[in-house]
């Protein structure tokens, strides 16, 4: 218990550390210095100390969105196991509550971004829903299958493949769903190449349009939840991926958060190494995220 | 001798039917007429609910009266499965009278108010009638009652041409429906034996059994709105007074998945098939309906498409608790009952509420044009709350009631595939949980257009700028009510899911047993949870709000942003619209714009027409009609021409018999 609250202390205040890490891969590769590893917390400090301008059209809704999206993460963090130790919140069906607490947030990030007038962030609030819309069914087959495996349904069980034996029993769907997930990843964080964190050609964002007119701390929230829901599908990666406890808490969390920079480093190297797909593209990778889980459960029931 | 619930029940259902008849001795437009009227159904929606809420406690009742017509008795039961079902029945019903005193106050409608508190009386009673059948003549009766008289609620307004058209579709379609039932119910009594609606042994083994199901599946569905089925849905909904719309949703939809329900409880033992046919039609409906929806420009079609939709949802949680008792495994199948039955609460609750604050712009307004309306929110703040609650509601987010059941149902499909052999119905069960997040993630898009379109940013037209006024007193305690019943669902979950827990085992009658109540447990914790989260986000926000300064909106620098450049809510749903061209075919008006400053009639156009209806049935029966009219040559009207017929006829008989 002490140990769980510990590592969700560490993975709170790790989580803009892990945007650092993208960009200082994308800069190394890219043959530069980049900004500093820690500019995520420098940027954080910045925005909560700044002043908040919200625009006249708005109503209190243009405040829930930013808010949500910090408590949706937190939310889900909690049910999630961090660095091999039992998540702090776990009872069964607690997946179905990991997903549908980021449609919350959606709905309210959206909503928000509409609250403004502004046909940009209308643009990216379209883009937004719909893309997400097509990621959750390669969420749910990727839980239903890990579900077949471990005989469970809770995360922290669900997630963990050693009880089960699953990388010896099903290796082949394990690949499956961490090709998927790792697919919708990219898609739910707005990363390359289903949106471009870099651009400033706000006709072609998704993410970065949607928030446009939050400024000072609701931007900053923006920007720590994107941080902590990018920590968040890590952590799903993650834990799948290196199923090693060594029963040592401070080591098992260090396993845990060098994954954690490892997903970063590689969703860096995609970045570096890709463009962003057309937006009539977007749709059809989606699709065969959703293909590849689903075909994990298949695999899984025969 | 104290009353048995049915006589509760029969003094409730009478109060109700004649609520409106009174009224019709009083002359038109006078305030007296509706008030009684009101009461009189307020008062009988009361005795209602609370006979429901006796059956549900266990204080079941038969009743059996003999009558010389086929069938020779009509039965009666109120069994805890109905109870469920009355409870919607009676809560809408009662709080939709509430709601029209100001919506269709009698001294602005003063042609036709009697007439619909007449009909929405009866409709009600009806609705009571089928819900307490324990027979197949006393249901059909029941249905015939609410399938009229819901006609002529939804041609209320009698001189408003898109109204009968939408009478007509319904009615055709009602007794299309109907027509169906008979078949079905002929069968039953075939393979029964009786006409009874209980659960029968003998229906096991008969080879009636596939049949029976079918005609069941299509005439229920087409009451239902189950696609291809739901042609008259869209029409009926947008065209009907809105407490009426919400009676129809949230109450007369609900009549046909009570009437597959009943059937489903006389089976012995579940076919696999039907289980995998509830789960795809469920699937179908669910994702081509909030398609649809989001296709659409009117505000109340767009909420006619979700009751689509969230039949869609039942009819998932039915289907995979079918599969589980396929595969005798109760737990599964006790999950997937309970959630589809819930869902039937729920839907109630949100739809009527989504309706009742739609009905509320619309009266205030004069317009259901989404893209006519904007920033609303600041001038209609009930109202704007009472549909950011029922929109949450319907996409099944937490905090809300929509949310409890969609669980309930993603869980049986997760249930299912701990079982250690399955086969074809774990696969069936497996593929609910992902269609009911693709489900509730289109829903989220399509309430997101909705109800910023309609009550954020800034006002689009004329119809938004005018002098608006928050809904009337009576028309906000409604909503109120409402929105406090999805919220109390949704958080104390086990409450709800406990009611319909015990209405699934009077479903499943002698299947019945103790499992999956360990499930239902895990729901207690989680809305103490949520609501912590929910506060601590409450705390941020005012926190926020306190340094906050306003200006306009930045809209990348320019500087005066007019209401015609904000994002409509067909640009909102273009995407997603396109990525179903394929099922649901808009239609693009895309006209070649000539020189630097075009016409001003050279503008785009998107509308999307039901697929079903508008691109299939109405060209066939067109095209029909005219082959149909050779048939005038000797059809011509004159009574001599018929008496000729007849009278060869006979000599052709009678040559033909004396040649044998």
């Amino acid at each position: 218990m002490v140990t769980s609250v510990v590592n969700l202390v560490v993975v709170l205040a790790f989580a803009p550390f892990l945007l650092g890490v993208i960009n200082k891969t994308k800069a190394f590769v890219a043959g530069r210095n980049g900004p500093p590893i820690l500019q995520g917390y420098y940027d954080l400090g910045k925005l909560l100390r700044k002043g908040f301008v919200v625009s006249r059209t708005t109503t209190w809704v243009f405040l829930a969105g930013p808010v949500l999206s910090v408590v949706a993460p937190v939310v889900a963090m909690l049910m999630l196991p961090l660095g091999g130790r039992p998540a702090l919140l776990s009872f069964t069906g607690d997946m179905i509550l990991f997903v549908y607490v980021f449609a919350l947030a959606r709905f309210f990030v959206a909503t928000a971004a509409m609250d403004t007038g502004s046909a940009f962030e209308g643009m990216g609030a379209a883009r937004e829903v719909t893309f997400s819309a097509l990621a959750e069914p390669a969420l749910l087959f990727g839980l239903l299958a890990l579900t077949r495996l471990s005989g469970s349904l809770s995360l922290t069980r669900m997630l963990d493949l050693r009880a089960a034996g699953g990388w010896q029993k099903a290796s082949a769907s394990i690949v499956l769903i961490l090709a998927s997930w790792f697919i919708v990843l990219l898609a739910e964080n707005a990363r390359v190449p289903f949106d471009d964190p870099n651009t400033h050609l706000e006709l072609t964002m998704i993410h970065e349009v949607m928030v446009l007119d939050h400024a000072g701390p609701a931007f900053g929230f923006i920007l720590y939840g994107a941080a902590l829901k990018l920590t968040v599908f890590s952590t799903l990666l993650v834990t799948l991926l290196i199923p090693v406890r060594s029963g040592i808490d401070a080591l098992d969390l260090a396993i845990f958060v060098g994954g954690l920079l490892g997903v970063g480093v590689v969703v860096g190297l995609v970045e570096s190494s890709m463009a962003r797909l057309r937006l009539v593209r977007v749709p059809q990778l989606l699709v065969t995220a959703t293909l590849l889980a689903g075909f994990a459960v298949v695999l899984l029931v025969r | 001798m104290t009353p048995t619930t049915l006589e509760l029940l029969a003094v409730a259902s009478v109060l109700v039917a004649f609520s409106g008849l009174p009224g019709l001795l009083l002359p038109a437009g006078t305030r007296a007429a509706q008030r009684l009227a009101t009461v009189l159904h307020v008062l009988g929606c009361a005795v209602g609910v609370s006979a429901a809420a006796l059956a549900l406690a266990g204080n079941t009742a038969t009743a059996r009266f003999a009558w010389p017509l086929p069938g020779g008795a009509l039965t009666f039961a109120l069994d805890r499965l109905s109870a469920f079902f009355l409870v919607p029945v009676f809560v809408v019903s009662g709080l939709g009278s509430i709601y029209g005193e100001s919506y269709w106050a009698e001294a602005h409608h003063p042609k036709n108010g009697r007439k619909l508190r007449c009909f929405y009386g009866v409709a009600t009673a009806g609705l009571a009638l089928v819900m307490v059948a324990g027979d197949a003549w006393s249901f059909l009766i029941g249905w015939e009652i609410v399938s009229l008289a819901a006609f002529f609620l939804v041609t209320t307004d009698q001189d408003d041409v898109a109204a009968l058209r939408a009478g007509w579709i319904y009615l055709v379609s009602a007794h299309a429906g109907t027509l169906i039932l008979f078949a079905m119910f002929a069968l039953l009594h075939d393979a029964t034996g009786g006409w009874l609606l209980a659960p029968s042994v003998a229906l096991g083994t008969s080879s009636l059994l596939r049949p029976i199901l079918l005609l069941a599946l299509a005439g229920f569905g087409f009451k239902a709105g189950v696609i291809p089925l739901h042609v008259w849905i869209p029409e009926a909904h947008a065209a009907a007074p809105s407490h009426v719309s919400a009676l129809l949703s949230g109450v007369v939809l609900k009549m046909a998945i009570y009437g597959l329900v009943r059937v489903l409880s006389m089976l012995p033992a579940y076919p696999t098939w039907l289980g995998l046919a509830l789960v795809a039609l469920g699937i179908t409906s669910g994702v081509l309906g909030v398609v649809m929806a989001l296709a659409q420009h009117d505000l109340k079609r767009l909420l006619a498409y979700h009751s689509i939709e969230n039949i869609g949802i039942i009819l998932i949680g039915l289907g995979v608790g079918a599969l589980g008792m396929a595969q005798h495994r109760l737990g599964w199948a006790v999950l997937g009952f309970t959630g589809g039955l819930l869902h039937v609460w729920n839907h109630a609750a949100f739809k009527s509420l989504l309706f009742y604050s739609a009905g509320a712009v619309i009266h205030a307004t004069g317009t259901r044009e989404i893209d006519a309306l904007g920033g609303l929110f600041r001038r209609m703040r009930f109202t704007g709350a009472a549909f950011l609650v029922g929109a949450v509601a319907i996409c099944g987010l937490p905090p809300l009631n929509g949310f409890v059941s969609e669980w309930l149902i993603s869980l049986a499909s997760f249930r299912a595939l701990t079982h250690a052999s399955g086969g074809v119905e774990m696969l069936g069960a497996a593929t609910a949980a992902p269609a009911l997040a693709f489900i509730g993630a289109l829903a989220v898009a399509c309430f997101v257009k909705a109800f910023s379109a309609v009550f954020l940013g800034t006002p689009r037209g004329p119809h938004a700028t005018r002098d608006v006024a928050d809904a009337s007193r009576s028309m906000r305690f409604s909503m109120g009510a409402l929105a406090l019943a999805c919220a109390v669902i949704g958080l104390w979950p086990t409450g709800a899911a406990g009611v319909s827990r015990r209405a699934a085992d009077a479903l499943l009658g002698t299947h019945a047993g103790p499992a999956a109540s360990a499930d239902l447990g895990a729901l207690g914790g989680m809305p103490l949870f949520l609501l912590g989260a929910i506060a601590a986000a409450g705390v941020v926000a005012v926190a926020l709000l306190r340094k906050a300064a306003l200006t306009t909106t930045w809209d990348c620098g320019y500087a005066s942003p007019s209401p015609r450049t904000q994002y409509t809510a067909s640009s909102f749903a273009e995407l997603l619209v396109g990525l179903f061209r394929w099922a649901i075919f808009p239609d693009e008006h895309r006209p070649r714009l000539k020189g630097p400053f075009p016409a001003t009639d050279q503008r785009f156009a998107s509308h999307a027409p039901d697929p079903v209806l508008d691109r299939f049935l109405l060209p066939v029966i067109s095209r029909g009609r005219s082959i149909l009219g050779l048939a005038h040559i000797i059809q011509a009207g004159r009574i001599q021409a018929y008496l000729l017929y007849i009278v060869i006829a006979l000599v052709v008989l009678l040559a033909w018999s004396s040649a044998w």
